[in-house]
């Protein structure tokens, strides 16, 4: 084989390469908050020293720190899956009313399959709902390539733009070019208060504006090569979208393509012609009916779309061939192992004492979620970040005297869990908040957070004290105990603590088994 | 004919190797002048979870799944695992699976099974041996190359019985 190349290649993941085009594009800022699976752009980010990179609290504040410096005139991005949007949706609504200064990125890696998460919402539908444009790669180099086009795009309609992955692009690797950084000036910071003060009078103006930028996007939308018409044997075409056009590629390397890489807004011209220059067409995507509910609305007669079976978890390439026949998705179950908490992990302590004392468990997102499967299943709700906290005020609404405890991990709790303990003490709850605190974030992989006092480079930083924090906020006890092997002492603790008519917080901590590998 | 594209699924259990094995094929593939692309999940896989790779390399390569029935070459590190695979070999595929227990036989660490199974799939694979020790070197750090280049040589001069 063995073709001499003079372009310098890398073997990256999407996320790497996401990363690296990033920074080629000559990107400043970058926040994020860690979740499985777009964890490691900010990793991977943190190595170029020239970066300002953050792990924040969480994905709200890593986007108004992202945003924030994009207004102050530095290209910067915020990543995050795809149930981290949802914590971030608030400034992003209104963010793109005011549009950027220097270009800002967003970047969301969905998760189908939810090979790591409690849902699979598909972010395309943000699109519509927050206005803004989504460019949406196919494959790790394209992932590198569209997002310097995204900062290129975010500049010149003045808007942040969404770049859209999922777990199978976020995690897979390709040889990818890679090239030198391109350094951007930095833009001046003006006092421009009609764009960025959005009180009713100027957000008005803004958002005629903003209609009328999405007209500009939709022109561009026709125009530009990130919707690539492939026209070959015209027997058959695929409009598609992110990875389903690699297996159709892989399956039929014959047929017609519309790609659509800019997604968002659609190319309403384009997507007519193609469909009258094919003979069959099918409209195949992962999830949601995105794309096929906007060829409906266009009226495309000839269009086939997936039967409904087909919108939940990955397509692959094997299922391809059924779904084009029109079956059903047959799912054959091919059982691996599943995940358990680690010989060693101090929560089996933890869990154990909750297990006996028979309690009713709200927790929520961590490592600790594995405390509901066997031998332990002393978990019993698991809906979003913080959530145990904040179940466990719920729960004891409808049961007063119920045996009810939340859990929550200290990553968890810095997260979105303080907030609730503030409420819980505000509103006179009652109950046991167990903080899990291995100090790292476990589950994606070990990241530090604000209260292991070190940074995304491992540089020292003011710790945050969580007993403190916990006791200004009002805590009626607050114990700091070590489970691992101290189960006795343990129980005896939730035991008296469980009597006391009181909101009381008892942090287990003991470092992650992992931490020391 | 000459093969197009080569398809090797690796799988297992986490905390055996089975990225690194992967990551060291897809190296030297890239590093032989090939396209390539590797897919795998690993969001639970430090837990011990099922963990399964995927490697394909070729002049052009669009999925980065393997479909079942196409994989060329199956290396499982793990018995327990063999049967869930198993489908993704094809008809006439070459199934590492009789050599893990030699493997495991000819390595001093456990750790080095990864390199011992790669090094056999190199005794079938048309990448040269110098984009090999390049991916060697890429892969693992200074400190354990040797260890590994040892393995993957022994296990690569071996023959099947």
């Amino acid at each position: 084989m063995a073709k001499k190349s003079t372009v310098k290649k890398s073997f990256l993941s999407g996320n790497e390469a996401l990363a690296r085009g990033a920074w080629e594009a000559g990107l400043k800022v970058a926040c994020a908050y860690p979740g499985t699976p777009s964890t490691e752009i900010l990793e991977a980010l943190a190595l170029f020293p020239e970066l300002d990179v953050q792990w924040s609290v969480n994905e709200k504040v890593a986007y108004e720190v992202a945003y924030g410096a994009a207004v102050g005139g530095v290209r910067s991005l915020f990543a995050c899956k795809h149930v981290g949007l949802n914590v971030a949706m608030d400034p992003l609504m209104t963010s793109v009313y005011a549009g950027v200064n220097a270009g800002f990125v967003i970047v969301v890696c969905d998760d189908p399959l939810m090979h790591s998460s409690q849902n699979e919402q598909d972010t395309r539908w943000v699109g519509i709902y927050g206005k803004l444009p989504i460019l949406e790669p196919s494959s790790p180099a394209e992932a590198g390539a569209y997002v310097a086009e995204a900062f290129g795009l975010s500049e010149r309609f003045d808007t942040p733009v969404i770049v859209r992955m999922t777990t199978r692009i976020s995690h897979s690797k390709e040889d990818v070019a890679v090239g030198p950084r391109k350094e951007q000036a930095a833009k001046k910071l003006e006092k421009d208060m009609r764009k960025y003060v959005m009180v009713p009078g100027n957000a008005r103006a803004r958002h005629e504006i903003l209609e009328k930028r999405l007209d500009k996007l939709r022109a561009f939308s026709e125009k530009t090569r990130l919707n690539k018409m492939e026209l070959k044997n015209t027997a058959v075409g695929f409009l598609t979208d992110s990875v389903t056009y690699q297996y159709l590629k892989e399956l039929y390397p014959d047929a017609s393509f519309l790609k659509l890489g800019f997604l968002y807004p659609f190319c309403d011209e384009k997507i007519k012609t193609f469909a009258a220059r094919v003979k069959k067409l099918y409209v195949l995507e992962e999830l949601d009916p995105f794309i096929e509910n906007h060829v409906r609305m266009l009226g495309i007669k000839k269009a086939k779309f997936k039967h409904p079976s087909y919108r939940t978890g990955e397509l692959e390439p094997g299922l391809i061939g059924p779904l084009l026949a029109g079956q059903p998705k047959k799912i054959k179950p091919r059982p691996g192992r599943a995940p358990r908490l680690c010989a060693g992990c101090p929560h089996w302590s933890a869990f154990s004492v909750l297990k006996k004392l028979d309690l009713f468990v709200a927790g929520d997102i961590g490592c600790y979620t594995l405390g509901a499967l066997p031998p332990t299943s002393a978990l019993h709700t698991c809906i979003c970040m913080g959530a145990g906290v904040t179940f466990n005020e719920g729960l004891r609404r409808a049961h007063p005297d119920g045996n009810i405890v939340g859990v929550v991990g200290d990553s968890t709790f810095v997260h979105s869990g303080v907030t609730g303990l503030i409420n819980a003490v505000y509103n006179r709850a009652r109950g046991i908040i167990f903080i899990l605190d291995n100090s790292t974030t476990a589950m994606t992989g070990g990241q530090n957070h604000p209260a292991t006092g070190r940074t995304i480079r491992n540089e020292p930083t003011r710790a945050l004290n969580l007993k403190k924090l916990c006791e200004a906020c009002g805590a009626d006890s607050v114990d700091v105990i070590d489970p691992h092997g101290n189960v006795k002492e343990l129980e005896a603790l939730v035991k008296k603590r469980l009597a006391a008519d009181a909101l009381s917080v008892i942090i287990c901590k003991h470092p992650c088994v992992l931490l020391k590998r | 004919m000459k093969q197009t594209v080569y398809n090797v699924t690796f799988g297992g259990v986490g905390g055996q190797g089975i990225i690194k094995a992967s990551e060291l094929l897809g190296w030297a593939a890239l590093y032989d002048g090939y396209h390539v692309k590797k897919s795998e999940v690993h969001g639970m896989s430090q837990r011990g979870g099922s963990v399964e790779s995927h490697v394909r390399f070729g002049k052009r390569v669009f999925s980065p799944l393997i479909g079942e029935g196409q994989a060329d070459f199956l290396l499982c590190f793990h018995a327990d695992e063999h049967p869930r695979l198993k489908p993704f070999l094809r008809k006439g595929g070459v199934d590492l699976a009789p050599f893990l227990a030699r493997a495991q036989e000819m390595i001093d660490n456990p750790r080095c099974l990864n390199t011992a199974l790669v090094g056999r799939l190199a005794a079938y694979l048309p990448i040269r041996e110098a984009s090999w020790q390049k991916a060697l070197e890429t892969v693992f750090p200074p400190k354990i190359l040797d260890v590994n280049r040892e393995v993957f040589a022994k296990a690569k001069a071996l023959r099947d019985k």
